[in-house]
């Protein structure tokens, strides 16, 4: 016997559909530029000269002046938006200040090690955070589904920086068992799939992986108890099907949503490591803001900070466009 | 009245004046009552006032000098005699440390939601009573701001402003303006369109009042329920942004900060280098039982 489709998901037709993929990637355009704009503004909001990391103070007035025409930092604001975007867009981002290397080269280093790592705590964290609340709400209200949703609310409130300095301390202090900072034997920058950059990654990806657990299993266990209670499902018990096949209808149900927080936890922890790297001196993005904040390297800010913008505007892109294909009913918005 | 037995056998009146005694009782007297029968959410606003009083009478509780370092006493271990917690890398007395800590890192937290609560909520009342254009430009700069992970746009504007407690408020706040202005504005839509607004309306009443006396009334809980869910993770941003070196500054006494000075340390003494962070967790996670527990007391729903 095949399971019937669940009566609640009416096919929209195919144009309704394509309509609002269009208009959803047109609107990227606009957000794309406000964020340039903000970036750009962010930058030009920090006090002092932009090239004080640069220039010793002693340093003679005219060659602060030629240094500051090298740069452009002499052009009205405007012109120096629309040149930086004109740069941006062919890939250019500058000219590291203290490091003198090409920002772009500094990103292609770093962004795959901060995608290693919010990748894998993603996955982590929505393996575990499905397995959790899919108990939880299947067992609604009793010690099994009180026991996940407390996991989930520790989840949800711990400061993860301090997570992984506490699993530091078990395993790294206390058991010897596992190394504390870094991507792979004697700094590492280059990723390798061996098993000493395997047990380096270990630590930092349950860290990260924390924050999604804890709000995955909340949306599953949510999604699964609504959906439980629904008359379809009813329905579907008393049309006498297996109880297999019901949970298959539940499953089907649960995805998008699961799928959509899943996404965004993705571009959440891209952008949002930097205390996690720092905590493990992992060669990622986080550790490239941590130095141009701190040695005020201001086109390696600037650059960094877009492209993980960039990258999680274009994760919600997808996520509502993947959302919007299994799931018709998101569309309709 | 008849008594004419009502769908459940019971007589109809007594089933009436069991409604009615329900719904006399006042919608803050329920919401106290739900609240009464709710352990948890009792416990944790014992343990949270605990926090607060405590960090607020410091200078009363606290048995040493937060600021006194001892080059002798340094790092020693939790219940060293004179020392129930420790000491930090510099000697101070951990205990007292935790305790003074907890004035900024709550001042930190707090504030950013609170300013954020008053600049969000109105815009957010303001883009959706009056719909349209307003809303149109409100709403598309605040999808800018979403357009950045929160801890990424809170690295980013500190990181360019520079380190200090005002410049991490400042950007704290501008992360929170955009979630509240968007939950505010998605209320207040809600709530515009309901009929007896509509009602108000046609019977005369200025745009101030209906904001005032209809809307108001109808959009604070909602709001207010959400802001209080966000505290707890601006706490974890606020000390993240100091254990960054971005908000407080040495010696000041801040969860975070500590926590950084205290992670060089963690081979010597490893656990008395936790307990900055367990301080933040404990915090963190009361606000959100908490405002888990007043959610599900004023019945809100977001």
């Amino acid at each position: 016997m095949r399971p019937a489709p669940p009566p609640s998901l009416p096919r929209p037709s195919l144009g309704y559909m394509f309509d609002y993929v269009i208009r959803r990637v047109l609107y990227v355009i606009p957000i794309g530029l406000g964020v340039t704009i903000l970036v750009f503004a962010l930058v030009h909001m920090s006090p002092g000269d932009p090239l004080s990391a640069v220039v010793p103070p002693d340093a003679p007035e005219e060659m602060v002046q030629d240094l500051k025409k090298a740069y452009g930092f002499d052009r009205p604001l405007p012109v120096q938006y629309a040149t930086w975007l004109g740069r941006v867009l062919t890939g250019d981002l500058g000219v590291s200040v203290a490091r003198g290397r090409e920002v772009a080269a500094e990103l292609r280093i770093a962004v795959p090690n901060t995608f290693l790592l919010a990748v894998g705590g993603t996955l982590l964290g929505f393996t575990l955070g499905a397995l959790f609340g899919g108990i939880a709400g299947y067992f609604q209200g009793s010690w099994i589904d009180k026991l996940a949703t407390s996991f989930a609310i520790t989840g949800v409130s711990v400061p993860h920086y301090w997570l992984g300095l506490v699993l530091v301390i078990i395993f790294s202090v206390e058991m010897n068992v596992l190394p504390s900072f870094g991507m792979g034997p004697g700094g590492s920058t280059a990723w390798r799939w061996d098993a000493e950059h395997l047990r380096h990654l270990v630590l930092p990806v349950v860290t990260l992986a924390v924050i999604p657990m804890g709000l995955i299993t909340r949306t599953v266990r949510a999604t699964v108890a609504e959906i439980l209670n629904q008359e379809f499902v009813q329905a579907l018990h008393a049309k006498g099907l297996l109880h297999r096949q019901v949970l298959w209808h539940v499953v089907r149900n649960a995805a998008p949503t699961t799928l959509a927080v899943m996404g965004l936890q993705l571009g959440y922890l891209l952008g949002g490591s930097i205390l996690v790297e720092t905590v493990f001196q992992w060669p990622g993005t986080g550790s490239l803001l941590n130095s141009a904040i701190f040695e005020r390297d201001l086109p390696l800010l600037q650059g960094t900070i877009l492209v993980l913008a960039m990258f999680f505007v274009l994760l919600n892109l997808l996520v509502d466009i993947v959302q919007s294909s299994i799931d018709p009913r998101m569309s309709r918005q | 009245m008849t008594t004419a037995p009502a769908l459940d056998g019971k007589p109809r009146a007594a089933v009436d004046a069991a409604q009615v005694a329900v719904r006399s009782r006042g919608y803050w007297a329920t919401v106290a009552l739900r609240v009464r029968d709710d352990k948890v959410t009792i416990v944790c606003g014992i343990v949270l006032l605990l926090i607060i009083l405590s960090a607020v009478f410091a200078d009363l509780i606290a048995l040493a000098d937060p600021y006194k370092a001892s080059m002798l006493k340094r790092l020693k271990p939790i219940g060293t005699p004179g020392y129930p917690l420790g000491a930090d890398e510099m000697g101070r007395d951990m205990l007292t440390r935790l305790i003074y800590g907890g004035r900024l890192s709550l001042f930190m937290g707090i504030s950013p939601i609170v300013i954020a609560f008053a600049i969000g909520g109105s815009l957010g009342l303001v883009a959706g009573f009056l719909g349209g254009r307003v809303n149109m430009l409100i709403m598309r700069v605040m999808d800018i701001f979403y357009a950045f992970p929160s801890v990424l746009l809170a690295v980013a504007i500190s990181g360019a402003l520079g380190a200090g407690i005002g410049n991490a408020i400042v950007s704290l706040t501008l992360v929170f303006i955009p979630p509240i202005t968007r939950v505010t504005e998605s209320v207040t839509t809600a709530v515009r369109s309901l009929d007896y607004v509509e009602a108000a309306r046609a019977s005369g009443a200025g745009s101030l009042t209906i904001i005032r006396v209809h809307i108001l009334s109808n959009v604070l809980g909602p709001v207010f329920i959400y802001a209080t869910s966000l505290i707890s993770v601006s706490i974890i941003l606020a000390s993240g942004l100091s254990f960054l070196g971005l908000g407080t500054e040495p010696p000041e006494p801040e969860w975070g900060l500590m926590l950084n000075t205290l992670r060089q340390s963690i081979y010597v003494n490893p656990w008395v280098a936790a307990l900055p962070g367990a301080m933040i967790f404990f915090t963190s996670l009361t606000f959100n039982l908490l405002s888990d527990g007043l959610r599900s007391a004023m019945d809100v729903r977001l």
